[in-house]
């Protein structure tokens, strides 16, 4: 019987205007790429509250990707960069709490990048399956003193 | 060795009327004897560790938070370490602005230790029913308008530190070379009238001390019982004219006998003070190097040492105001010095009561008070910085290490209570050996037990800010939402 | 009969204690309305006159300070069965607190550090505190200390909060004015306003709409001017996403907010929620910069969640 390979859960958020178009592309193009990541679609990056993403990692999320427009591509206009913005403080936070980089992805994928957004995928995938489960909500050995 | 059958054990769970957590038990053996007591203090938070990483600026008020009734004294410890971290020093009106908060802060904090905490046992009686002893007993037995004169005075005396530092619970003004915020004309004003008031608020509390303590030969005989009676070295900051200071000065250590065995600069501290372990409780305790830990014994050989009012004023000279300069020639005059009675420290806290007012009042009068200028902009890179005050209950030590961000890399905290830590111990056996050896036990001897550690105010959750850890005997399986799960427990 | 209240702390400073007192005159008439049968700070009630009381007869229980160890984990679930109404009181009960950055370490970091790091600590036989500790045929015991520090709900069913580091006096007496009358509001209610603090804050009107943070500045880099609004000035004020009702104490006295009363109600993960106020201030568009100034925060982690990593959503630092 072959051991369980580890199959990382990655929660994907998607900016509808790019990124969610992306995925369509690529799955209309018959694009394959891992199933490990369930996608959220958001009307802009910069929809994402922090807390969306910390609570997908308490959740059990292995991995969390953001995707949104360009630069300067922002159906909103500033929207993105107010996400690019939050990305990176919210990056040091969760670091200092110990998750790993890898676990942590903001990638601008427009909405004729089906290919691109496969790229990332397989590559998020492969680097957070490398890593392992994160499995932040296991129960917690609690030792208390003698 | 198996439990003694013929051994009876009384817990006193949890001792009350001081900050923080603890309690004492008492064994004894058929005959009524007290075999021995331990002074156990159960609870410890981590600040030492949880230091590490942040901002050196930010220790002010996190540091605060090791005690909510002395906030002032950390902050005041911190801030003071951080111009020794920066290598900067306040304007004057900073530092005065610091020092009349300080003054204002310890006069507060001592008449609340008089008035809630130690006193109801004296002016309520110590084996009154513990319904009434606490304050409000005392408010009924001193009548109402005395009741609402202390309530008042308490609460004038912090909204001026409000006023000056935000807040009177967690002060906020504290900065490396300053303070956060001036003082208007109309500020010292409101200062000049509380302090005026203050320094009679004070005698009026020598006089209620005198009339309900001196005068009433038991508690005169209990202040000067043997049981209540410990000869160690004592502690305390001085300025250059060896007067007790509460902000800033040297430590200077008298012997039992009371000759000076050495004056430091604080920042030397490691040279002199260290702190031992004992598996049974979670607070460690302080002791001298030289001599060095023999134990939980009196006398010049044994390295145990006290700080806090009756160690101040042993350790000084005189005291740097006139009336409590007055107060304190009596005191010595009644009973010598140095005074190793350890209930004598609630007189001690009365004329520190006195001078903190004084000194309050000086400062307020200070028409450099007002000096728009209480800022000094560090420049240096920060490495290392030790700062100490006088907190109520004894020295207090912050010793900070940092990167060159200014980041906490270590904390060192030597804690006011933990100073007295050992003497403590020893003063809760001896009490409920005398108090209790032969006796009937009743509520009322356990409270005098309880007597013997609330004369050092102590303050047990400043004492036990971090933890010495240990092996496990208990494991918890939890899960995130805190709920257990299974409990798994090693015989 | 008056209604019987209880005061009690667990990993606490005794600050709640002086919010307490703090009622000042006020005080008088609340003991005129209840009686206090439990304030180990003031008064000589023991455990087991707590044990002896009948469950359910304590009308109120005011529990403030962290869960750090078994002993209060233990008091916490006495204060539950003997009280009809418990309520949380001051930030380490509502969020864990100060107390609760612990949570970047656990037991075995916390020992190092005092134990084998501290400089002043002479220990060379390595002697621990024990739980069980025996000498000459007595045992003594002292409680475990816990790897994680917790909030009161995460032990026990909680009916209020009172916010704050420490409260006001103001929102205890309100919140005791509406115990006796039977005007609690909804169960699990936070009993303070429940709005931002930029929205009370003295300097709101030099807060502009739009915040744009080309820099931010450590408190004792710059002169801070005691009118403007302290963001503006580069400061990292959290007055954003924390909820009001303490009266922007800290503001008046030049100093930002730093977060002690927690989040409004719409807010889970109050480090989250603020961190995200306080990013999207950042007054660039290009990556680099934006690194750049978000860089001159030196200590994210640790400011966002100084009160509330226990309730956050990730609770504690995995190590």
């Amino acid at each position: 019987m072959s051991e369980a390979v580890f199959e990382p859960r990655i929660v994907a958020f998607f900016c509808n205007w790019c990124t969610y178009l992306a995925a369509d592309l690529a799955g209309t193009s018959r694009m394959k790429y891992p199933p490990n990541a369930r996608v959220i679609r958001v009307m802009c990056s910069g929809r994402l509250d922090p807390q969306f993403m910390l609570k997908a990692f308490a959740d059990g999320a292995d991995g969390v990707l953001i995707g949104g427009c360009h630069p300067g591509d922002c159906h909103y206009q500033e929207g993105n960069y107010k996400c690019l913005r939050r990305f990176h403080l919210l990056k040091w936070v969760v670091k200092e709490m110990g998750i790993e980089d890898d676990r942590f992805r903001l990638e601008w994928i427009s909405a004729s990048e089906g290919d691109r957004l496969r790229t990332v995928m397989i590559d998020m995938v492969e680097k957070v399956r490398a890593i392992g489960p994160l499995h932040w909500n296991a129960p917690v050995e609690e030792v208390a003193v003698s | 060795m198996p439990e003694s059958t013929s051994t009876r054990r009384i817990t006193i769970d949890p001792i009350t009327r001081l900050e923080g957590h603890g309690k004492i038990d008492i064994f004894l053996d058929d005959e009524g004897q007290v075999e021995r007591a331990w002074f156990q203090v159960p609870e410890l938070r981590g600040f030492e560790k949880f230091a590490q990483g942040r901002p050196a600026e930010d220790m002010p008020q996190i540091t605060s938070r090791i005690c909510g009734v002395c906030p002032t004294a950390h902050h005041m410890a911190a801030t003071r370490a951080l111009d020794n971290l920066y290598k900067v020093t306040p304007p004057p009106a900073g530092r005065k602005i610091r020092e009349l908060v300080y003054s204002t802060f310890m006069t507060e904090d001592h008449a609340l230790h008089f008035y809630f905490l130690g006193g109801p046992d004296f002016v309520v009686g110590p084996t009154a029913p513990p319904a009434e002893r606490n304050v409000l007993g005392v408010i009924a037995k001193v009548g109402i308008d005395v009741g609402k004169k202390v309530i008042s005075m308490r609460r004038r005396l912090r909204e001026l530190t409000s006023l000056a530092a935000g807040k009177a619970g967690h002060p906020v003004f504290g900065l490396p070379g300053g303070v956060a915020k001036r003082l208007t004309a109309a500020d010292q004003v409101r200062f000049q009238t509380v302090a005026a008031d203050a320094v009679e608020f004070a005698q009026f509390t020598l006089e209620v001390f005198e009339n309900v303590v001196l005068k009433n030969s038991d508690y005169v005989n209990l202040i000067l019982a043997d049981f209540f009676t410990h000869r160690t070295h004592y502690m305390g900051l001085v300025d250059d004219h060896n007067q007790v200071n509460f902000y800033d000065g040297s430590l200077r250590v008298v012997s039992p006998e009371g000759a000076e065995t050495v004056k430091f600069a604080p920042e030397k501290y490691l040279d002199y003070i260290a702190e031992h372990v004992e598996p049974w409780s979670y607070m460690k305790f302080c002791y001298l190097k030289s001599p060095g830990w023999k134990g939980f014994t009196d006398g010049v050989e044994s390295g145990v040492y006290s700080v806090a009012p009756m160690a101040r004023l042993n350790v000084a000279d005189r005291m740097a105001t006139p009336l409590a300069q007055q107060a304190y020639e009596k005191y010595i005059a009644t009973l010598g010095k140095p005074v190793h009675h350890t209930l004598a420290n609630h007189w001690a806290r009365v004329i520190e009561l006195l001078y903190a007012a004084e000194r309050m009042k000086e400062l307020a009068d200070d028409p450099e008070i007002i000096d728009p200028n209480v800022r000094t902009i560090p420049t240096a890179v920060p490495t290392e910085g030790v700062g100490v005050v006088e907190a109520p209950r004894g020295t207090l030590i912050h010793h900070y290490q940092t990167d060159e961000r200014g980041l906490i890399t270590k904390a060192n905290l030597i804690v006011a209570t933990q100073n007295n830590a050992a003497r403590i111990a020893m003063s809760v056996e001896k009490a409920a050996k005398g108090v209790l050896s032969g006796k009937q036990v009743t509520e009322g001897l356990l409270n005098m037990v309880e007597m013997a550690f609330r004369a050092y105010d102590p303050c047990l959750g400043c004492a036990t800010h971090s933890l010495p850890g240990s092996m496990p005997l208990e494991v918890r399986v939890r899960n995130r939402n805190g709920e257990t799960l299974s409990i798994l427990r090693r015989s | 009969m008056k209604p019987k209240v209880a005061f009690y702390w667990c990993a606490s400073c005794g600050g709640c204690e002086e919010a307490v007192v703090d009622l000042a005159e006020s005080i008088l008439d609340v003991v005129a309305a209840v009686d206090i049968v439990l304030w180990p700070v003031a008064l000589d009630f023991k455990k087991a006159d707590v044990e002896a009381m009948e469950d359910g007869s304590i009308a109120a229980a005011f529990i403030n300070g962290a869960i750090r160890t078994t002993e209060q984990e233990e008091w916490a679930h006495l204060l539950r069965r003997k009280a009809q109404t418990v309520i949380a009181f001051g930030a380490c009960a509502q969020m864990g607190g100060i107390p609760g950055l612990a949570n970047f370490s656990n037991r075995a970091g916390v020992f190092q550090t005092v134990y084998q790091e501290s400089p002043s600590t002479v220990n060379a036989e390595g002697v621990l505190p024990e739980t069980t500790h025996r000498d000459n045929g007595h045992t003594v015991t002292l409680p475990g200390f816990f790897d994680t520090v917790q909030a009161l709900h995460q032990v026990i069913d909680v009916d209020y909060y009172i916010p704050g580091c420490p409260p006001t006096p103001q929102l205890l007496a309100d919140a005791v004015t509406a115990l006796l009358a039977g005007k609690l509001p909804e169960k699990g209610t936070v009993l303070a306003p429940d709005q931002a603090l930029c929205l009370d804050c003295p300097r709101k009107d030099t807060k502009p709409e739009r915040l744009a943070i080309s820099e931010f500045k450590r408190p004792h880099q710059i002169l801070i001017d005691q009118d403007k609004c302290l963001l503006t000035q580069g400061l990292l004020c959290l007055g954003p996403a924390t909820r009001s009702g303490c009266g922007a104490r800290c503001i008046e006295g030049n100093m930002c907010c730093t977060g002690c009363f927690g989040p409004t109600s719409r807010v889970r993960d109050y480090g989250g929620k603020v961190l995200s106020a306080i990013a999207s201030a950042a007054d660039s568009n290009d990556e680099d910069q934006i690194l750049s100034i978000l860089a001159g925060i030196p200590d994210p982690a640790g400011t966002f969640y100084r009160y509330s990593l226990p309730v956050s959503e990730l609770q504690r630092k995995r190590l």
